[in-house]
């Protein structure tokens, strides 16, 4: 008898589908957190497969730092246009002059946990009920413990201890007015998974992924971009050197790794080497053990 | 496979298997510290992650590197040293990838062992050799065999502590062989294993030539999980009616979902429930492209020759192979919720792409875990407890058993009032 196999890319677009359909079939208001990177191209592909020939049936939300790499900017809209969807963009820059955050000062400051209060307003504004995020499991140990559906109180928060059981493919996302739910549709995927699927998929991804000359100055063993957006240490040189970026954030978090990988296969033959995480070159994971644990209880992504 | 896409054809990667198991042991059995052996000696630990677990294990004073430390993800596991609550973890070998559900030995966290266990292929359940067969080990693999895993592995942990001696080993094994002829599990693998020395879990142990068999990694590598789905009787829930409205497909109105089981291809004549309808597929679609048949865990979506009304929670399946259609289920539970189950309560389930309401019509019977004998005169369904239920539902559910077909033998119920997912119902 033949046999009847899907091979494992298969079935992780295949469950990341399943849900998608989910969450648009059980919210009302659901919207896809959209931020330029990899992770997020790839769920936008996604959701473009899973209601094809109807358009994707949500909007996508742009948290933005205001420190972007340009080819972000640029990417982000030409999608929007290409998928025919809204892209609602709201702006840190906006909180803290609202005077509902305060931005950090000096050298190290980063609007990474700014974004929070930014992304929560945003839901209650549009009163979103669900809003998927592209974060993997296997990106960090506190998110290896998420579920798919992620249900959040009214405060955005995350409980670790008190998470609903999740069985099967059978999801629960009923809840009480005013709650929502982080959904993960690539929470069973790895760096590898994505790279494999853009590659399988011939999905186009922004330069910023491939190997290019760049200013960058290193810090704590990072690399990052000389930028207007970062002020120096006086020690800090900046030198230009072939680099390209594993992950793709704001601009004053996101670690370069030198490397001439130009093509979608030479970046997979650098992952399958990679001795180092993806989010090793990120300076917000590097704060505390529990860095990313504490900033996802408070309505992190 | 019609893969149309030439690189995939290309790309040995994606040629790899995918192979879910669960892990499962008591406290201080030495799961975690399994697992960091694992991803450890199949080189899947970074060096960021591999520093920042040596620099936690010197602030503990411990004077080796704590590989459990690995796969302990919230601050409050760090502080215990105790694995709170399912963590999943990733790692491949050239011909496999692995997902790792790592569900917790604590008693009161059962819960997350239905959880992890519900979409694996396979458990690795751990004992300690100088504890044998316990309480916990039987109640895993109890809750393995219920939720239709055919692969168990028991690993027979700690043997540096019992001097690698074969005698310990045998008596754990025939320990488990005897409960576990009570189980429903085929394939049954027996590793004696140090994971804190890594003895026969990635490399061949020397300390233990008495023991011919593989090693874990391997076993795990080549064990046959064959094909979980069910590839016979053809069932599609309707997830989603896509109805695009634009000028290019105006008449459009495709049926997006997931094959649950059987192959559907276009041509087949199908009935639609619960109308009861019939009509042919013409066409199956994977986004843009057309394929020629559609098996589980396949999604797609589907157009019919006829115009018939179908909607999210409906089914197609083959009028001569339909499921079971009928508002009186009777099920296996396994109770997740501090809160009792209410006799004659109401609850809300999930079913498919279908949610609808129930009512508990009777507890006919709980479960002893360790001896898998009913219990007698006692018929509360509390936390961690597994009985067997009877409800009646709503509207009629479109089902097979759980034995049958996991997906289309599963729900889920909910508690109505804080919305809680309280229990995990398979039907029988």
């Amino acid at each position: 008898m033949r046999s009847y196999k899907l091979n494992h890319i298969q079935q992780l677009e295949s469950e990341a589908i399943l849900i998608m359909r989910e969450v648009a079939a059980q919210f009302e208001k659901p919207v896809l957190l959209f931020s330029g990177g990899k992770d997020s191209i790839c769920m936008a592909h996604l959701a473009k497969k899973a209601f094809y020939p109807g358009k994707i049936p949500f909007p996508f939300l742009h948290v933005d730092t205001g420190h972007n790499f340009d080819e972000t900017i640029e990417f982000r809209d030409n999608l929007a246009k290409e998928l025919g969807i809204e892209m609602i963009v709201s702006k840190v820059q906006d909180s803290i002059d609202a005077g509902k955050v305060k931005e950090e000062k000096g050298p190290r400051a980063s609007r990474n946990s700014l974004q929070i209060t930014t992304l929560l307003d945003a839901m209650e504004e549009h009163k979103f009920d669900a809003a998927f995020g592209g974060a993997r499991r296997d990106e960090e140990k506190a998110r290896a413990k998420e579920r798919f559906f992620s249900h959040r109180d009214e405060f955005g928060q995350w409980d670790p201890k008190n998470q609903r059981p999740e069985l099967w493919n059978l999801f629960n996302a009923n809840k009480e007015y005013g709650e929502h739910f982080r959904v993960f549709p690539l929470s069973n995927w790895t760096e590898m998974d994505v790279w494999q699927y853009i590659a399988s998929e011939e999905i186009e991804i922004p330069s910023l992924y491939f190997s290019h000359e760049r200013e960058v100055f290193e810090r704590d063993g990072t690399l990052l971009a000389s930028s207007s957006f970062i002020q120096n240490f006086e020690h800090e040189e900046i030198v230009e050197k072939t680099i390209r970026f594993r992950t793709i954030g704001d601009v004053t978090c996101t670690g370069a790794v030198v490397s001439e990988a130009s093509t979608l296969k030479d970046i997979i033959q650098e992952v399958a080497s990679a001795r180092i995480t993806e989010r090793g070159g990120r300076a917000d994971d590097k704060r505390s053990e529990a860095a990313m644990e504490e900033r996802k209880k408070q309505g992190y992504f | 496979m019609q893969s149309t896409n030439k690189n995939k054809a290309e790309n040995a990667y994606l040629n790899m298997d995918l192979l879910r198991f669960t892990t499962a042991g008591s406290v201080d059995d030495g799961k975690s510290t399994l697992i960091g052996r694992l991803l450890y000696d199949s080189k899947s630990i970074f060096d960021d992650q591999m520093e920042a677990i040596e620099e936690s294990s010197k602030k503990k004073g411990d004077d080796y590197t704590n590989l459990a430390l690995l796969t302990d993800g919230l601050s409050a596991e760090r502080e215990q040293g105790i694995t709170i609550d399912v963590a999943y973890r990733y790692f491949s070998t050239p011909s496999r990838k692995f997902i790792i559900a790592d569900t917790p030995g604590h008693i009161q966290y059962t819960r997350n062992m239905v959880t992890g266990a519900s979409t694996a292929n396979l458990a690795v359940i751990l004992v300690d050799a100088r504890a044998g067969v316990i309480e916990q080990t039987c109640r895993h693999s109890f809750i393995a065999s219920l939720l239709g895993i055919k692969h168990i592995v028991l690993c027979v942990n700690k043997m540096d502590l019992v001097d690698y001696s074969e005698e310990v080993y045998k008596d754990v094994v025939s320990q488990y062989k005897e409960f576990s002829s009570k189980l429903n599990v085929p394939d049954i693998h027996y590793i004696p294993i140090s994971a804190l020395y890594g003895d026969n879990v990635v490399e061949k142990s020397d300390k233990m030539d008495w023991y011919g068999g593989s090693t874990l990694l391997y076993t795990l590598e080549n064990v046959q999980v064959g094909s979980d789905h069910n590839h016979v009787d053809c069932r599609y829930p309707v997830q989603w009616v896509v109805r695009p409205q634009s000028n290019e497909f105006h008449d459009y109105r495709g049926y997006a979902g997931r094959v649950e089981g059987g192959v559907f291809k276009p041509g087949d004549k199908i009935i639609a429930l619960p109308s009861g309808f019939t009509s042919k597929i013409k066409s199956i679609h994977n986004h843009n492209e057309e394929v020629d048949e559609a098996f589980a865990p396949m999604s797609v979506s589907m157009t019919l020759e006829d115009d018939i009304d179908i909607s999210r929670g409906d089914m197609l399946a083959k009028p001569d192979n339909q499921p079971k259609v009928g508002q009186d289920i009777d099920l296996m539970v396994c109770w997740l919720n501090k809160e009792e189950l209410h006799p004659r309560g109401k609850y809300t389930i999930r079913h498919t792409t279908k949610q609808a309401r129930c009512i508990v019509k009777e507890v006919k019977y709980k479960v002893d875990i360790n001896t898998l004998h009913r219990v007698e005169g006692d018929l509360s369904i509390g936390l961690n407890d597994i009985g067997r239920i009877r409800i009646r539902t709503t509207e009629p559910l479109f089902y097979d058993s759980y034995s049958r077909n996991r997906s289309t033998g599963s729900l889920i119920i909910v508690d109505e009032f804080t919305n809680n997912t309280v229990g995990a119902g398979m039907i029988i």
